[in-house]
């Protein structure tokens, strides 16, 4: 367990994305900051178009080859990403940061057996032989939980239902033991059963290898298993982090509060129907002026679409942030009573 | 994999079948000069005509000379005889199947050799001033049509009658065993007429499908994994863009391996295309019918290649 002394594994600094378009710039991340720690889990929780996956693709220099304009700072360990060239920054990515997506089924390259994708990881980072990379593979293969990895590592992608599939994306990625791993979306596109199963895997991975994650996501409830601290983001801005406890019990920005209240809870009161929030997420070409969030917040005032407001801390506890317009009286108020 | 390969060629068989039946009622319907008169020259007496028909087969009803046709052509291989030089048929396109090949083999190199890596780079760099030079000169050659880019490039570079006499004009060919480095440089012309179009049709489908491939997740997965982006493009990318454009190339070979009537016949290249441009200026159908079959032969070979290549090239394909 990490003390607050000691430096973050993974710091994020007021980082900015942006993508020329021809409609426009979008805003994809409008300057965020948030740390993770060694062996922490930080969950990134957000709707789909509110930059938390651009912005964890970011961390790998992976947006840059699509012409992304990226202002701020990624410090890894002492060193801040967004300074290295190509070939240095090669050697972090699927070294000491490695990535799994969204669908495995389109992640995996149709055309190549899933082992040899997984030595390819492999070797890309170790000066090893052939022989020993697929040893290696077939041990990955095995961590992951897929059965008589002897033989599956000769799989094609096609001959692995979609849990495998992300069970394999899963051994390439801890194929060089990462410090941090970046889970994007790591169950969305899996059946419910294999949801559980996939994040029960990550989680005991975790613990048994003592990397970090950072599970970017929609779903609150996937945070809540397995996040230390949470962070919200909302039109390519955090808008509340803090711990998850701390997060999900007294959450302070009604965004949260939407998030919240539009998943069932089986510890809570039980509801009468699921609130969705109102609207839809925001363009980040021509955002909302002031409070981006205002347009769908149902306690917005006049002056909120003037004033933007700034992230900060608690007064009663600085490692919960929030951004929000609402007097913190005010906020715990109308979190408390129960919604109109 | 064997059942299915028998059933393509059963198939095929019979797709030829119905190919030489169609090209032998389509040259007998249409209005064409008579064979027998063309052969017999001016001022032939119809004694003479009437003697050459009887050689030639012309005096048998039609479906008596489909049969004969269709028995010598299936069960002894036979294309039957020239109605102008009473060549062997067969003789004729096995002679100059050579020129054929070897106009295809080192026209199929140039425009890979060029138009796949055009391709590529467009594909990398679009908008790029390379892009839009490269798409541009495509879009030229791939509207040029090779008779008129032939006559051009004689008229620039052939020896004889070249502004820059560089390249061994009209009619020089010789075969390769004869002599290979006159074989070699009396193609040079030919061949890169014959790759202009192509290599840019090949460009533009590299850049087409490369382009597309280069936003699958799996090259994310690979760039993610700390590939270099030559190996990124090359290993991930081009290997799953090349695909389709296998297809079309086995069915662009195969089409001129059934001959390249514009460039020979420009060039003055004694190959399948010249002669079944020849032929039809002679009303020589069974040469045409010949030539017909033989391009005929080639597609349904290429399309069965292609099918069967296709197994070993992507294995979600499976034969069922």
């Amino acid at each position: 367990m990490s003390t607050v002394d000691d430096p973050p594994l993974l710091s994020v600094e007021d980082l900015r994305v942006e993508f020329p378009t021809e409609d426009g710039v979008v805003k994809a991340v409008d300057g965020i900051t948030y740390e993770v720690g060694r062996g922490r889990t930080l969950g990134v929780v957000g709707e789909s178009g509110s930059g938390k996956t651009v912005a964890a693709m970011t961390v790998l220099g992976l947006t840059r080859v699509q012409g992304a304009r990226i202002s701020g700072r990624v410090i890894f360990e002492g060193v801040d990403l967004l300074g290295l060239d190509e070939a240095a920054l090669r050697r972090i990515r699927g070294n000491e940061i490695a990535m799994i997506f969204q669908d495995p089924s389109t992640a995996l390259h149709p055309l190549y057996k899933v082992g040899a994708q997984i030595v390819e990881a492999v070797r890309a980072h170790q000066d090893v032989s052939k022989a020993q990379a697929r040893a290696r593979t077939i041990d990955l293969l095995g961590l992951v939980g897929i059965p008589d990895p002897g033989n599956r590592v000769d799989d094609y992608p096609h001959e692995f239902s979609g849990g495998m599939k992300q069970r394999a994306m899963i051994a390439m990625a801890l194929a060089n033991e990462p410090k941090l791993l970046i889970a994007d979306e790591p169950t969305t596109a899996l059946d419910v059963t294999v949801q559980a199963q996939i994040l029960a895997l990550l989680e005991r991975l975790r613990a048994e290898l003592g990397m970090a994650v950072m599970i970017v996501t929609h779903d609150l409830g996937v945070v809540a298993e397995m996040a230390d601290e949470i962070a919200v983001m909302y039109a390519g801005r955090i808008v509340e982090s803090g711990a998850a406890d701390a997060l999900l019990n007294s959450p302070e920005h009604p965004y949260t509060w939407g998030l919240l209240r539009s998943i069932p809870r089986l510890d809570g009161p039980r509801v009468e129907r699921l609130e969705p929030i109102p609207g839809s997420p925001p363009s980040l070409i021509d955002p909302p002026s002031g409070c981006h969030f205002h347009p769908r917040c149902a306690y917005a005032q006049p002056d909120h679409a003037r004033i933007d407001p700034e992230l900060r801390p608690l007064p009663d506890d600085p490692s919960h942030s929030v951004a929000c317009l609402l007097e913190p009286q005010e906020r715990r108020r109308l979190w408390k009573e129960p919604a109109s | 994999m064997t059942l299915y390969i028998i059933r393509r060629v059963l198939w095929g068989i019979l797709l030829l079948i119905l190919v030489t039946a169609l090209i032998f009622l389509l040259f007998r319907i249409l209005p064409t000069g008579d064979p027998a008169r063309l052969r017999a020259g001016h001022n032939a007496s119809p004694k003479v005509i009437a003697d050459l028909r009887v050689d030639l087969g012309l005096n048998k009803s039609l479906p008596e000379q489909f049969w004969i046709y269709m028995k010598n052509v299936f069960l002894h291989f036979n294309l039957g005889y020239s109605y102008y030089s009473s060549a062997p048929v067969r003789g004729l396109i096995a002679e100059r199947f050579g020129a054929t090949l070897s106009l295809m083999l080192g026209g199929t190199v140039i425009w890979l050799a060029v138009g796949l890596p055009v391709g590529i780079l467009s594909a990398l760099r679009r908008g790029s001033r390379l892009d839009r030079l490269s798409m541009g000169a495509a879009l030229v050659f791939v509207s040029a049509p090779e008779y008129w880019l032939g006559l051009i490039a004689l008229y620039l570079f052939a020896a004889d009658i070249g502004r820059v006499k560089i390249f061994p004009g009209a009619g020089s060919y010789v075969s390769l065993t004869s002599d290979p480095w006159k074989w070699c440089t009396s193609l040079l012309l030919p061949w890169l007429v014959l790759a202009a179009g192509s290599a840019a049709i090949y460009a533009r489908l590299m850049r087409g499908s490369l382009s597309e491939t280069m936003q699958e997740d799996y090259i994310r997965t690979a760039r993610a994994k700390g590939l270099s982006e030559r190996r990124v493009v090359l290993h991930h990318g081009v290997r799953a863009a090349i695909n389709p454009i296998l297809t079309i190339l086995a069915l662009d070979i195969a089409t001129l391996l059934g001959g390249a009537i514009l460039v020979e016949v420009v060039f003055n290249i004694q190959g399948i295309g010249d002669l079944a441009y020849t032929a039809i200026r002679h009303s020589d159908l069974l040469v045409v019918q010949g030539t017909v079959l033989l391009g005929a032969l080639f597609i349904v070979v290429a399309n069965i290649v292609v099918d069967v290549a296709y197994a070993y090239l992507d294995p979600r394909v499976r034969f069922s």
